[in-house]
């Protein structure tokens, strides 16, 4: 019966979206609390750079070495960024805006280049193929896995694995590096280690959902969380609560439409996070509303002796 | 021969000309952008305008130049004003809420893009030449909408020109002289959404970005006042704009925005090392020299002092070449007694005195 399950197309599809958006949001959390949120804009275009070049070296579409390729590459970005911006004569955001596109633009017209020998295209950069991924299966105990379900979950079991070994020196190193650092907790290798499992995830996405829609992943559900809540073990149940819902109510909007799948269950982490925006607990802008008026109202009694 | 042939070429005059609006809108705007540190918020933008190229497609059907203008450049705006608004009213930061706006409306560009691709038009083909730009593709139509926006951009520039310089470099001097500042703000990000529009179809949206950040970034190097800085920037947007748009127009093969923005980034990493003053290279060059100039007098200082301690000198490489150098210039001498000692020349005792008495003055 699951046999039977996985060879339809609909389940594959919707399991590697929400993989996808739980792996990334996953490190997404810690980018959007330290306020890094668009080194994943960098990092997921400039693995375009990182994949064609390993592809060129190895001729290996996937696999550990792609994975390492584009940790690398993703680390490779940021340091130059950095360098870039330690030279103190442009600013950091441009620093990004520098390195970024230039490593994309390298990937791209290599992609232009060798274009009859490469399985990406252009299109594929931006898109990705969560359609088709049901396509591309192993077997694993007799059943056809597909193979993006495969890697995303065990970037999820790193990510997560990362995570749980390194829970309260992230946690320090997010909200008080000063003090992690004087802990002797490494924040910055910290953070590199987390930027390499970025670089990574966005690779193992990137088939599925291709280089900008991976930064919705990443990014939305994660942003959506903090909306919601305070605690940071919260944020990653809500992360992936959100990337599932959208992964599953995406897939069906995009069959119902003749759409995008991908870029379908992108825009629903944005309508969820539209609602966590409008509607949250405490934070939301109807919830600020409603207490300004009940504020209004009924005004605080001010102490007896003024 | 053949260079006359492209000069005469038709649609090679269309990519030139276009490429120089694109330079001569984008490098001064980004100016702007890049010093008030937004250099980010027009890869937002340029990203979000994906929706509003195919909305206009959907709604006129048809890739006419002015109606994806309109739709780009409200759809960009629609995006910055969202990250505005995320950035006010929530406790999301400036880079969240624009990771959010550019992934998002991508997103619905992308969901848009598709629907138009099922719906089977026989005029969408092109639609995608806006991801990565396709110079080969202007039409001279599109030359006099993208001339016209550039005219009209930089005249309000050069009208509001004290203002905007004022309210980039001191905004809340500017806000005490009782300046519109919010207003001339957001006219500046408009006017960063209008140079995306521009570039559209010669680098496409992804690449927007860098053609905004890339030229401003180099001028920066080689001026220091705002007004060389804005047309140092459009130079270098012109001349990225057509060298990468004929590198693409000749090979055929190749996408015109990577070869635009790679042309740029070589610029600004040239800019980098060499521009007078603030090159890196020079830094190094004059770091290196100051170091050297330091070691002599240090030399010199130890030998007058301690004489007999020269014997020590050889150990580091670095000492030994300062000692070297210093021989050659007539400062020093091998010490008479044979051994592996230094002694100074009368030369060397006149310039050590002086080091002696200049270091001995700073000390007291």
């Amino acid at each position: 019966m699951i046999a039977e399950l996985l060879t339809d197309t609909a389940l594959p599809i919707i399991l590697v979206g929400a993989m996808v958006g739980i792996a990334s949001s996953a490190v997404g959390t810690f980018l959007v609390l330290r306020g890094n949120s668009m080194l994943t804009d960098a990092i997921s275009h400039s693995i375009v750079f990182g994949i064609v070049i390993v592809w060129l070296l190895t001729k290996q579409q996937s696999g550990p070495v792609q994975l390492i390729g584009a940790a690398l590459t993703g680390l490779l970005t940021v340091l130059l960024t950095e360098a870039l911006a330690n030279t103190k004569r442009v600013k950091q955001d441009a620093a990004i805006g520098l390195v970024f596109p230039a490593l994309f633009s390298i990937g791209v017209l290599l992609l232009n280049v060798y274009a009859n020998d490469v399985h990406i295209d252009t299109h594929t950069v931006l898109l990705g193929e969560i359609g088709f991924v049901w396509l591309d299966t192993i077997d694993l105990f007799g059943l056809p896995i597909p193979q993006a379900l495969v890697s995303m979950s065990i970037m999820t079991l790193l990510n997560y694995g990362f995570i749980g070994l390194f829970y309260k020196e992230l946690k320090l190193a997010t909200f008080d590096p000063a003090l992690a650092k004087t802990f002797g907790f490494m924040p910055t290798i910290l953070f590199y280690v987390l930027l390499m499992l970025t670089s990574s995830t966005a690779v193992a996405a990137f088939d599925a959902v291709g280089a900008v829609l991976f930064i919705a992943f990443a990014i939305v559900p994660a942003s959506a969380a903090y909306l919601l809540t305070d605690r940071l073990w919260m944020m990653f149940i809500i992360g992936a609560l959100i990337s599932i819902a959208s992964s599953i109510s995406g897939y069906y909007l995009a069959v119902y439409f003749n759409v995008s799948i991908g870029g379908m269950m992108a825009v629903m982490t944005g309508v969820f996070l539209i609602l966590a925006f409008l509607l949250g607990p405490r934070y939301g802008l109807a919830t600020q509303l409603l207490k300004r008026r009940r504020d209004r109202q009924s005004p605080v009694e001010p102490p007896a002796n003024l | 021969m053949q260079w006359l042939d492209l000069l005469s070429d038709y649609t090679f005059q269309n990519v030139v000309i276009g490429a120089s609006l694109l330079g001569l809108i984008s490098g001064p705007l980004g100016c702007f952008a890049v010093l008030r540190r937004q250099s980010l918020l027009g890869d937002a933008i340029s990203h979000a305008a994906l929706p509003g190229v195919c909305l206009s497609f959907i709604i006129t059907g048809s890739r006419d130049m002015g109606s994806v203008i309109i739709g780009s450049l409200a759809t960009g705006s629609l995006a910055a004003l969202t990250m505005l608004l995320l950035t006010r009213k929530s406790r999301l930061k400036t880079d969240a809420a624009l990771g959010i706006c550019l992934s998002i409306f991508f997103a619905i560009g992308i969901v848009l893009l598709t629907y138009i691709q099922g719906t089977n038009n026989a005029s969408q083909g092109g639609l995608e030449a806006f991801l990565f730009g396709q110079a080969a593709a202007t039409l001279r139509s599109d030359l006099w909408v993208m001339g016209s926006i550039t005219l009209v951009t930089l005249t309000l520039l050069a009208i509001f020109w004290k203002q905007a310089k004022l309210v980039t470099f001191d905004g809340q001097y500017a806000r005490s002289l009782g300046m519109p500042v919010n207003a001339i703000e957001a006219a500046l990000t408009a006017m960063v959404a209008l140079a995306v529009v521009v570039g559209l179809q010669m680098v496409g949206v992804i690449l927007m970005a860098a053609m905004i950040v890339a030229p401003a970034a180099a001028a920066r190097q080689w001026s220091r006042h705002l007004g060389g800085m804005l047309v140092i920037a459009a130079g270098i947007g012109i001349v990225s704009g057509v060298s990468g748009a004929t590198i693409s127009t000749l090979s055929r093969g190749l996408a015109t925005g990577p070869l635009v923005i790679l042309t740029a980034t070589a610029i600004v990493i040239i800019s980098l090392a060499l521009a007078p003053g603030r090159g890196l290279l020079w830094g190094f060059i004059k770091h290196y020299r100051q170091k050297e100039a330091l070691q002599k007098q240090q030399l010199l200082y130890a030998l007058y002092k301690h004489p007999s301690a020269s014997q020590h000198y050889r150990t580091t490489f670095g000492v030994r070449r300062v000692l070297s150098q210093l021989k050659r210039q007539g400062y020093l001498i091998r010490s008479p007694d044979g051994g592996t000692g230094w002694a100074l020349t009368s030369r060397g005792e006149k310039a050590a005195k002086q080091v002696v008495a200049t270091f001995e003055e700073v000390v007291t």
